[in-house]
């Protein structure tokens, strides 16, 4: 008598679980014009396309609008980046008192061999390089991957002394 | 309003008048056959359109759309590419079998349209066995099936093919007795009669509960018969690459491709005949005069809206399974049919039984 009840419980059991995902597909194509998420991709590349923001496209320095960016040339990124596709060229440059310092000459980026693995932004101390969400990245010649990512004449933003800092 | 019936008997004496009995005979067969082909390729042609844009909205996409306009064209453009494709067959493969398998298949699935009852009067071959034909017959399909998947000489294909077969031996059975609980309730095997015994009322309405388990009942079965997901097991791209018609190229495959089609139709309009009552407008079984009128302005409806419109609504329950469900594994598969769907419609059977004897159907 269990027994058949039981089998009775799972057929029917069975039956409701199947119409719950009917109805959520039913109401996919019956509203398919509201919960459609297809960019029509092509057509609306310069009207409608939302790409996420978290979408993971090109490894950028951030320049701001005096052309400084925030890299110190420690090469932390190089380290951890697993597909050795981040050179760090520093050179020695000297300072008006007269100190040697090591700036950052180019920061080349080989999109061709990155994974878009995030680890080199990880594991920048400041915050110099981030994550764009740019994706129409193909092209014709493969040397075009290599990219130096310090746009020309840009330099080290100071950071503020000590001083400045507390005043 | 013009009936079909009209039609027929004016190319019959039209026939008659030019040309003797025998020929006319003779010339009507290929006539029907020729019509019946065209209606369904036209059919075949909507259900793969179809069939792709239900699969795209349910899956948050819009299927085809970049061939004319709403991808319309998509599927000739299709039929245009297999047919300019070449047919081939792998070199040691069983050569004659291996280009007999697709058209026996197709064939075998075009035969079971014979006793179809299309609209009033309208039978290509008005026999008293008609559901028994049909039933003997959709169970050869696998022969087609299972001497592709031998002669392809693959092992993919043979181990399609022998899934193909376990599954429609096995769910022959379930959709064999579903079909029975319709023909005793309507109590005749006749599809024109099963159709006349629902003039007021379909089965699925007047048969009460054992016929809406035997209605599902017999979609299951059948949509395992036809291999399509979530029963899609002979074909099971991820384990088979592509089952038993994994050799086939062009219109070879084509034509397998379109037997999958037929089958299905042909599963839709059996269905429609037997519960939803093929051409019979929607009659409810009461005798208010309120009830009489609505009946009377369903008749305005065409027959042929009617039945064309179920065939769709019960493909497109398919389609929605199809498109709703993950694929079974084997052992999933035939438990299902020996543990639960066979003893659900024997005992159904039963019930059915029960109900017509005591005449509480309506
Ligand atoms: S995202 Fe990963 S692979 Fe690409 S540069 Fe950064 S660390 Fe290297
Ligand atoms: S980008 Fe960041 S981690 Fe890389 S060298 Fe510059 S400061 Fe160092």
């Amino acid at each position: 008598m269990r027994a058949l009840f039981n089998y009775i419980k799972e057929v029917v059991y069975a039956f409701v679980s199947l119409a719950k995902g009917l109805l959520l597909t039913l109401r996919y194509f019956v509203t398919i014009k509201k919960v459609n998420i297809t960019e029509e991709y092509p057509d609306n590349r310069t009207t409608t396309i939302s790409v996420k923001e978290r979408f993971y496209g090109e490894v950028v320095l951030t320049h701001d609008e005096n052309n400084e960016h925030k890299c110190t040339a420690c090469t932390l990124c190089q380290i951890a980046c697993p597909n050795n596709s981040i050179q760090i060229i520093s050179k020695q440059v000297e300072t008006e008192d007269g100190k040697k310092k090591r700036v950052l000459d180019k920061w080349i980026y080989h999109l061709d061999m990155c994974t878009f693995c995030y680890q080199c932004i990880d594991a920048c101390p400041q915050d110099a390089i981030e994550m764009k969400n740019s994706f129409e990245l193909s092209v014709y010649d493969r040397s075009k991957l290599v990219r130096q990512l310090n746009r020309p004449g840009s330099k080290l933003k100071e950071k503020p002394t000590v001083k400045e800092q507390q005043s | 309003m013009i009936q079909f019936t009209d039609i027929t008997a004016w190319i019959h004496t039209l026939l008659l008048s030019v040309m003797s009995p025998t020929w006319t005979y003779v010339v009507e067969l290929i006539l029907s056959g020729v019509t019946a082909l065209v209606v369904l390729l036209v059919c075949v042609i909507i259900m793969v359109y179809m069939e792709r844009k239900v699969a795209g909205f349910m899956q948050l996409r819009w299927g085809p759309n970049r061939v004319g306009p709403y991808g319309l064209f998509q599927v000739i453009a299709d039929v245009i590419k297999l047919l300019l494709k070449e047919s081939f067959s792998p070199n040691r493969a069983d050569k004659i079998m291996f280009n007999i398998a697709p058209a026996l298949a197709l064939c075998v699935s075009l035969m079971a349209l014979a006793p179809i009852s299309w609209a009033p009067g309208l039978t290509m071959w008005d026999t008293n066995i008609g559901v028994l034909f049909i039933t003997a017959i959709s169970s050869m399909g696998v022969i087609g099936i299972m001497m592709a998947g031998w002669s392809s000489n693959n092992k993919y294909s043979l181990l399609g093919a022998m899934r193909s077969g376990a599954q429609i031996v096995s769910y022959e059975l379930s959709a064999g007795l579903s079909i029975v609980t319709a023909v005793a309730l309507a109590g005749t095997l006749s599809t024109n009669g099963i159709i006349a015994s629902q003039a007021n009322g379909w089965w699925i309405i007047k048969g009460q509960i054992p016929a809406i388990i035997a209605f599902l009942v017999y979609i299951i079965a059948s949509t395992a018969e036809c291999n399509r997901a979530p029963f899609d097991l002979a074909e099971a791209e991820s384990e088979l690459t592509a089952g038993y018609h994994t050799e086939y190229a062009g219109m070879q495959f084509g034509i397998f491709y379109l037997n999958e089609y037929i089958n299905m139709a042909v599963v839709a309009i059996i269905a429609s005949t037997l519960f939803l009552g093929g051409w019979m407008p929607f009659h409810l079984p009461f005798d208010y005069p309120i009830v009489q009128t609505f009946n009377h302005i369903m008749d305005f409806i065409p027959t042929w809206i009617w039945f064309f419109g179920k065939m769709f609504l019960v493909i497109f329950f398919m389609m929605w399974f199809r498109w709703t469900f993950p694929r079974l594994r084997i052992d999933q598969l035939l438990k299902l049919e020996w543990k639960y769907l066979l003893p659900i419609s024997i005992v159904n059977l039963l019930f059915a039984a029960l109900i017509i004897i005591l005449h509480w159907h309506l």
